[in-house]
């Protein structure tokens, strides 16, 4: 501490020469948000890698089921830490998986729709819903976590009470067969890159089936789905100016206010992006599955919001990254998976997600104490 | 053509039957400090407001550059070159200094609909202008956290000399530093000052006030004491013009008081 309290005292002088504190490059690394998750997800492979090595989960099928489970967490982690850094919380997303679900099936099913009338008309909801969440929580000043918790309720009762209303029943099947031939669909059920997987195959790189095509047969759409909102998140955050107004609305919400930041319109639009990425989510697991479920998304508000604290979000906001939080959906996605492929109890995963969480807040909350320290 | 920048005629502000402010009166010239010195409850926050654009002037009226301005909002006030720098600052310290100095108002690059955050531009010019005033910011990228308390005070008034602020508005800018910090804050006040810019500096604290200020506005209990140029008024007459020195002036009368009837016993 000594050392540090002389070599920061104060830069007024311009002969700064000893005043300047040295800071190396390893230093600046460690005052990144995601490097807590980054390393996390390291550790995590290398642990599975020595545990599981032999056992198929690395093989090209394996590894794109544990992909495809942390990538669908990942498509809605993002959109929460996105969230997150403005400084609020959606409780809401995992109702809203459930509700978007049926937004697809019933009309498809039921009124028949066309598959992809149904799908525009699940994001438009989407879209009232985060706005309806943003505008209580902008105009009433309420915390987000009681708001959504509300939502959260109200949007799950609506799922099953519509849906058994209509059909009687809790489950909603029969849209496989809508998929084909479908404008929409193709965009959250179509397995990319066959070819490649195909051609892998026929060099005998990747594990076939006994008919001779590849047991793996091309990138899940979830996967894709989950490296485009990463990277769009970020160039967001760090390259446009809509991203600075995240920080700051989330950082200091009269501050921002002050120097014109639209603190509203930011909260507003944040709380649709986590509506519309939980929709995303929906679509990719109705159209998988062919069936939309009332329970669909249950917990799943948590998971997110985990994998965004893992990876670097503060909870009182203005801090974290989009990259952060897929590598801790990654390290969620991983370790759930991958718990199969070991001798360990899958009771276990739940421990080491909170265990996970909780050495990843007090991390978190000692690099905020470094990056803000006063001098 | 009249020789001030600014001028604020007879300004009066209620707050139901409160009377907030009473005519007061202050004109700037370019170049010109001037102090408002006021005990709490003076009015200061209310005149602060009342420039800033917040709050509209029950009577009375703005001159600026010999034009008659109403403000329907703090934006209005920002527009025409008054810049507030409240006491929080604005700031956001877990944001860098960069991103903090552009906040609201960042420089952007590119086609339309895919405009990025010029960063490379922010961060030289936000390094430029805290150069400027003797603070070397090395890398724009950290945090204003890391920042001393002067060193923010300066960004935040640095800034709003960069958005174009003709009239800068400071409200307590060193209550709450350290001698030396603020000594740098004032220095910088004067170069600002000297610069042409016209700086009202509300404070309490006279002994920081006096050494900068050029005229002197006293504030007591809604009611401009009136305006005095430095030459004209001391130290020790502005402290007790403010409500703290006649209270205590009256407070060493009775402690006399209570030490004779002591020593009598």
């Amino acid at each position: 501490m000594s050392l540090k309290s002389k070599s920061i005292s104060s830069k007024i002088s311009l002969n700064e020469d000893e005043r300047l504190k040295k800071i190396s490059p390893l230093r600046v690394l460690l005052n990144r948000p995601e490097l807590g998750a980054l390393g996390g997800s390291i550790l995590v492979f290398i642990f599975f890698g020595i545990v599981a090595g032999d056992t198929g989960m690395f093989s090209a099928y394996g590894m794109l089921n544990f992909l495809d489970v942390s990538a669908n967490l990942g498509i809605i982690a993002i959109a929460a830490a996105m969230l997150m850094i403005g400084g609020e919380f959606d409780l809401s997303i995992g109702s809203m998986i459930g509700f978007a679900g049926i937004c697809i099936a019933i009309p498809a099913i039921y009124w028949g729709w066309p598959l992809w009338m149904s799908i525009v008309f699940a994001f438009a909801m989407a879209v009232l819903v985060g706005y309806f969440n943003g505008i209580m929580v902008v105009k009433t000043g309420l915390p987000s976590f009681i708001v959504t918790l509300a939502m959260l309720f109200i949007l799950r009762g609506l799922t099953l009470a519509i849906t058994r209303l209509i059909t009687g029943r809790t489950q909603v099947p029969g849209l496989r067969v809508l998929i084909e031939d479908d404008p929409l669909a193709w965009l959250f059920a179509t397995d990319t890159f066959k070819w490649l997987f195909t051609w892998l195959g026929s060099l005998k790189l990747i594990e076939l089936r006994t008919d001779g095509t590849p047991l793996a047969t091309g990138i899940p759409p979830s996967v894709i789905w989950f490296i485009a909102l990463t990277l769009f998140a970020t160039w967001i955050l760090m390259k446009t100016r809509y991203g600075n107004w995240i920080f700051a609305s989330g950082g200091d919400k009269v501050g921002a206010t002050n120097v014109g930041v639209p603190v509203g319109r930011v909260k507003i639009s944040l709380f649709i992006g986590t509506a519309v990425a939980s929709t995303i989510f929906a679509c990719i697991q109705v159209l998988d599955a062919g069936s939309a479920d009332t329970m669909r998304g249950t917990l799943k508000e948590l998971e997110a919001i985990a994998a965004a604290v893992v990876g670097g979000c503060l909870l009182t906001g203005g801090y974290g990254s989009a990259i952060g939080a897929a590598f801790g959906a990654i390290i969620f996605g991983t370790v759930s998976m991958g718990i199969f492929y070991t001798d360990i109890d899958t009771d276990w995963f739940k421990v080491f997600l909170g265990a996970m969480m909780l050495i990843a807040v007090v991390f978190n909350n000692y690099i905020r104490k470094k990056v803000t320290e006063s001098k | 053509m009249s020789d001030y920048l600014v001028q604020f005629n007879n300004i009066s502000k209620f707050f139901g039957k409160v009377i907030a402010l009473k005519d007061v009166t202050m004109r700037l010239k370019k170049g010109e400090i001037m102090c408002l010195l006021g005990d709490n409850g003076a009015g200061k926050s209310t005149l602060i407001k009342t420039l800033a654009g917040v709050h509209k002037p029950d009577e009375g009226e703005i001159i600026f550059e010999d034009n008659k301005i109403v403000f329907d909002s703090p934006k209005d006030a920002l527009d025409i070159g008054i810049g507030t720098v409240y006491q929080d600052l604005a700031l956001v310290p877990l944001m860098s200094v960069t991103r903090n100095f552009f906040m609201g108002r960042e420089p952007q690059k590119g086609i339309p609909f895919l405009k990025t955050f010029d960063v490379e531009t922010a961060n030289k010019i936000a390094a430029d202008r805290m150069g400027q005033i003797g603070i070397d910011v090395r890398d724009p990228s950290q945090a204003v956290g890391t920042m001393s308390g002067g060193e923010r005070q300066c960004l935040a008034i640095s800034r709003a000399i960069y958005f174009g602020a003709k009239v800068l508005v400071l409200d307590e800018p060193t209550s709450a530093l350290g001698v030396h910090q603020a000594s740098m804050v004032l220095k910088y006040i004067v170069k600002a000052a000297s610069e042409g810019l016209a700086v009202i500096l509300i404070t309490h604290n006279v002994h920081h006030a006096y050494p900068v200020g050029n005229s002197f506005t006293v504030l007591n209990r809604g009611k401009s004491m009136g305006t005095f140029q430095k030459k004209d008024i001391s130290r020790e007459k502005l402290l007790s013009m403010m409500a703290g020195g006649e209270e205590l002036d009256k407070l060493e009368v009775e402690l006399q008081e209570m030490d004779r009837i002591h020593n009598k016993n």
